[in-house]
């Protein structure tokens, strides 16, 4: 072989790679019977779901067959719950742009959701903050929770039920890649096996199976990942009063950020990250003092310094001196009379991010391909712009008749994403970490930066732009 | 344009050394008689000579060069039905060569292989031709936009056009002269269920089918082909013969009067000297004005000649106004065809009317 190849104008590099390949490639000539499929997302939750939607609603997918493979049941609300659910996301117009482009979004305005059109950030160590707002009313964000989200997923994914298949409680084993180099032997596709036995083939896989995503797993594909040393607890919380409740606020404490997110004039979703210790607390503390735990949290000022508080007005003084009329007032957060009984839930934290999105016939999306902290309320809309860049580049790469797990597009959707998402998870581990601290000069260069940033209206704007993405 | 000529003939001179000093050296009288086969037109031996040609240039030009001229060379080289053939057939051939292609034939759907080229330039020429073909209908299906559309693949090779067209819903056949070439691209297919019933694949030459499938085709595609045939005026008539009338054909090529330009400045600066003047064979290689006047002369009006640029670093092809390297051509069929016939807008636009073509002559037998 080596001899014969030799002579060929390729090199011999590829050669050897051939021969190699060519002694364990025998396993994948068989079973022709099995169904080939042109797309099979594994994992249906809210990303893998909206994935395969997208797709199933795309004008140059009408031809295609996606399968959609869900290890839990199917989930259809039969009719909306008199009670929040107490998983909610933040989801930005962006999110929401993807989710109404295959209909998806009507669906959640028909049931319910929240928008919020401000956004207050502030330390509890000064009195920095940043307030983003628009100007024109536009909604920054919207708060809608899980459960209604895969309900309108669920839906849409009927609605494309002759290009879609989903099969519920069911999961994929064990993977089988196409080897590197493709020979006219071996089957250029992956063979998924699934665990009541059967097998299928794709010619794209895309792992939406979490950040312990088993797709990635199995193809080898390196991921950075650690643990944060804090675990989130969410909570449906009662305000006090029912107000006009479009904020999203969010503290940032010495022992992790608190947010609270409306969903409604009289509640609000909480989400506080904290010490794993804490959080256990916090979870199994009588519901009277949770509530004053969040509202001492929110207001007090136990960890203000006069130092800090006297460089911190410095600086507000200079930026009012300079730009009078812009000053941003601060609001107050409303105060928590109550908390939903068993709303309470606790979840650890961590960052993870692959070091591939794209393998040949493979792309991952979500969580499998990257973890972030919640303080960003980012989550699940880098997953939809996952989405957005990958059907963007499979719609067009199937119109232009290409084979849908070729690396040339794949390629394209990885550049895209991971530079918006790297970006992304640097800056929400780095707020992570310079607001862990209460140690006075990171204190003092976290006040100025926020206020400096706040001050500057095309900064913020960027930010703005970035986040709603 | 001046330049360009002159520069032509320059590197078409430094081509003919190389050919008669290959010559020698691998024993290419055997080859010569053999090529009668398709033509007696002794400027056809310059084809055959073109893998030692490139192999003496890859052990003299720096890593750079080799990139962007081997790419072009082996897409050249082994997308070349007509020597191909003989390649095969023939038992006076190096075996070595042989065993070059048969290793070669597998290696068709590597996208990042010697065919990498190849694979790229689809996302031009697949949009080229499914835009073209478009324009001819009123509307189409979503998902399956040539579905309906009939499509010969002339020199089809692994299958690498052959896929893609058939994926956006056309009924593709595939005809290249090598066998190795139709099993592989025949081999491929059979794993998508799909295509394996959209594509049929054919080991035969273009002649062999105009008999049975003339006014067939809504389209022909003719890529990276018609710079190897022998006999270019037999090739567009037969071409234009399996056209239905008002049916597309698209031809891709290397205008190969600026490659050897280039080849002969990267020879002149290496082995200065070695380069004759006055050798004859320029006549063989298509510059974008002769393939015109070849269509339009076969009843075929010329719509849009635009140029081609692969970038070799960057790995993707680009469209560009000039046509001095690869060029992409689209003819339609007039539904009255003649020789004299002018061209005239809305090709599509004039009903489509059966019609024996007059200008197509018999074309010589094996």
């Amino acid at each position: 072989m080596a001899v014969l190849l030799a002579v060929s104008r390729s090199g011999v590099a590829p050669a050897a790679a051939w021969s190699v390949s060519l002694v364990s490639c025998r396993r994948l000539a068989g079973a022709p019977a099995d169904t080939v499929y042109d797309v099979v997302v594994s994992g249906g939750g809210l990303v893998g779901a909206a994935m395969a939607c997208a797709l199933g609603h795309d004008i140059h997918f009408h031809d295609k067959k996606i399968l959609l493979l869900e290890a839990g049941p199917k989930k259809v609300l039969e009719k909306l719950p008199e009670t929040y659910s107490n998983r909610v996301s933040s989801i930005s117009p962006g999110s929401a742009t993807l989710l109404s482009s295959f209909g998806a979004w009507d669906h959640i305005c028909n049931m319910r959701y929240r928008a919020f059109r401000r956004m207050q950030v502030w330390d509890a160590c000064s009195e920095a903050l940043i307030m983003f707002d628009k100007d024109h009313l536009d909604d920054m964000g919207y708060i809608v929770e899980n459960d209604v989200i895969m309900h309108a997923l669920t839906k849409q994914l009927e609605a494309a039920s002759d290009r879609v298949t989903v099969l519920y409680r069911s999961k994929a084993v064990g993977y089988t890649w196409p080897y590197p180099f493709p020979t006219s032997d071996s089957s250029p596709w992956v063979h998924i096996t699934l665990g009541d036995g059967s097998t299928l083939q794709t010619k794209l896989l895309i792992g939406a199976d979490g950040h312990n995503s088993g797709v990635r797993q199995a193809a080898g594909i390196q991921n950075v990942s650690w643990n944060y040393d804090q675990s989130a607890v969410v909570a449906t919380l009662h305000l006090l009063e029912a107000t006009e409740n479009n904020v999203a606020w969010q503290r940032f404490l010495p022992s992790g950020p608190i947010a609270l997110l409306p969903l409604s004039d009289t509640l609000s979703s909480l989400v506080w990250s904290t010490s794993h210790d804490h959080a256990a607390e916090l979870v199994s503390m009588d519901e009277e003092n949770f509530v004053d735990a969040i509202n001492s949290a929110f207001w007090s000022d136990a960890n203000h310094t006069d130092f800090i508080d006297s460089a911190s007005n410095m600086l507000h003084y200079a930026v009012a001196f300079l730009k009078p009329t812009k000053a941003s007032a601060r609001q107050l957060p409303p105060s928590i009379a109550g908390v939903d009984a068993k709303s309470r839930v606790l979840f650890p934290l961590g960052l993870g991010h692959a070091a591939e999105y794209v393998r040949p016939r493979l792309a991952l999306i979500g969580d499998a391909a990257h973890r972030v902290h919640p303080l960003a309320g980012q989550g699940v809309n880098m997953g939809f712009g996952d989405i957005s860049s990958l059907v963007y580049h499979l719609s067009t790469a199937a119109f232009n008749g290409k084979d849908l797990g070729s690396m040339s597009h794949l390629t394209g959707y990885e550049t895209d994403r991971q530079r918006h998402n790297t970006a992304l998870l640097a800056a929400t581990d780095l707020l992570k970490r310079l607001y862990s601290t209460s140690a006075t000069p990171l204190v003092l260069l976290r006040t100025w930066g926020l206020q400096a940033t706040n001050a500057v209206s095309p900064l913020k704007e960027q930010i703005m732009a970035f986040a709603s993405k | 344009m001046w330049g360009a000529r002159k520069l032509s003939s320059f590197g078409s001179g430094f081509l003919g050394v190389l050919r008669s000093g290959c010559w020698g050296s691998q024993a290419g009288c055997p080859r010569l008689t053999s090529l009668a086969v398709y033509s007696e037109n002794q400027l056809s031996w310059t084809l055959k000579i073109k893998p030692w040609v490139f192999q003496e240039y890859r052990i003299m030009c720096s890593r750079s060069y080799r990139m962007t001229f081997a790419c072009l060379n082996t897409m050249k080289t082994y997308r070349y039905p007509w020597t191909r053939r003989y390649s095969t057939s023939q038992t006076t051939v190096d075996s070595s060569e042989v065993k070059t292609f048969l290793a070669l034939a597998h290696r068709w759907w590597d996208e990042q292989g010697v065919y990498a080229p190849l694979h790229s330039m689809n996302d031009l020429r697949v949009p080229f031709i499914r835009d073209n073909l478009l324009k001819t209908v009123a509307n189409h299906q979503p998902g399956k936009p040539l579905s309906g559309m009939k499509i010969l693949d002339v020199g089809c090779g692994g299958g690498l056009l052959t896929e893609p067209l058939g994926r956006l819903g056309a009924s593709v056949i595939g005809i290249d002269p090598v066998d190795e070439n139709i099993k592989t691209a025949q081999r491929h297919k059979s794993f998508d269920p799909v295509l394996d019933k959209r594509i049929e694949y054919r080991a035969c030459s273009l002649e062999e089918i105009v008999g049975e499938t003339t006014e067939t085709f809504d389209g022909v595609v003719a890529s990276e082909v018609v710079e190897h045939v022998i006999d270019l005026e037999t090739f567009i008539q037969c071409c234009c013969q399996v056209l239905k009338p008002g049916g597309s054909l698209f031809i891709t090529t290397i205008n190969k009067t600026q490659l050897s330009y280039a080849l002969g400045i990267v020879f002149a600066e290496q082995i200065a000297g070695i380069v004759p003047k006055g050798t004859h064979t320029w006549e063989k290689f298509v510059s974008p004005e002769k393939l015109e006047s070849i269509l339009e002369s076969n009843g075929l009006s010329v719509q849009t000649v635009a140029g081609m640029l692969y970038n070799p670093f960057s790995g993707y092809w680009h469209w560009i106004e000039n046509t001095s390297l690869n060029y992409a051509a689209h003819a339609v069929k007039h539904p009255h065809p003649g020789p004299a016939e002018l061209v005239f807008e809305g090709e599509a636009d004039v009903p489509a009317k059966a019609s024996t073509n007059p200008g197509v002559r018999e074309e010589p037998k094996e």
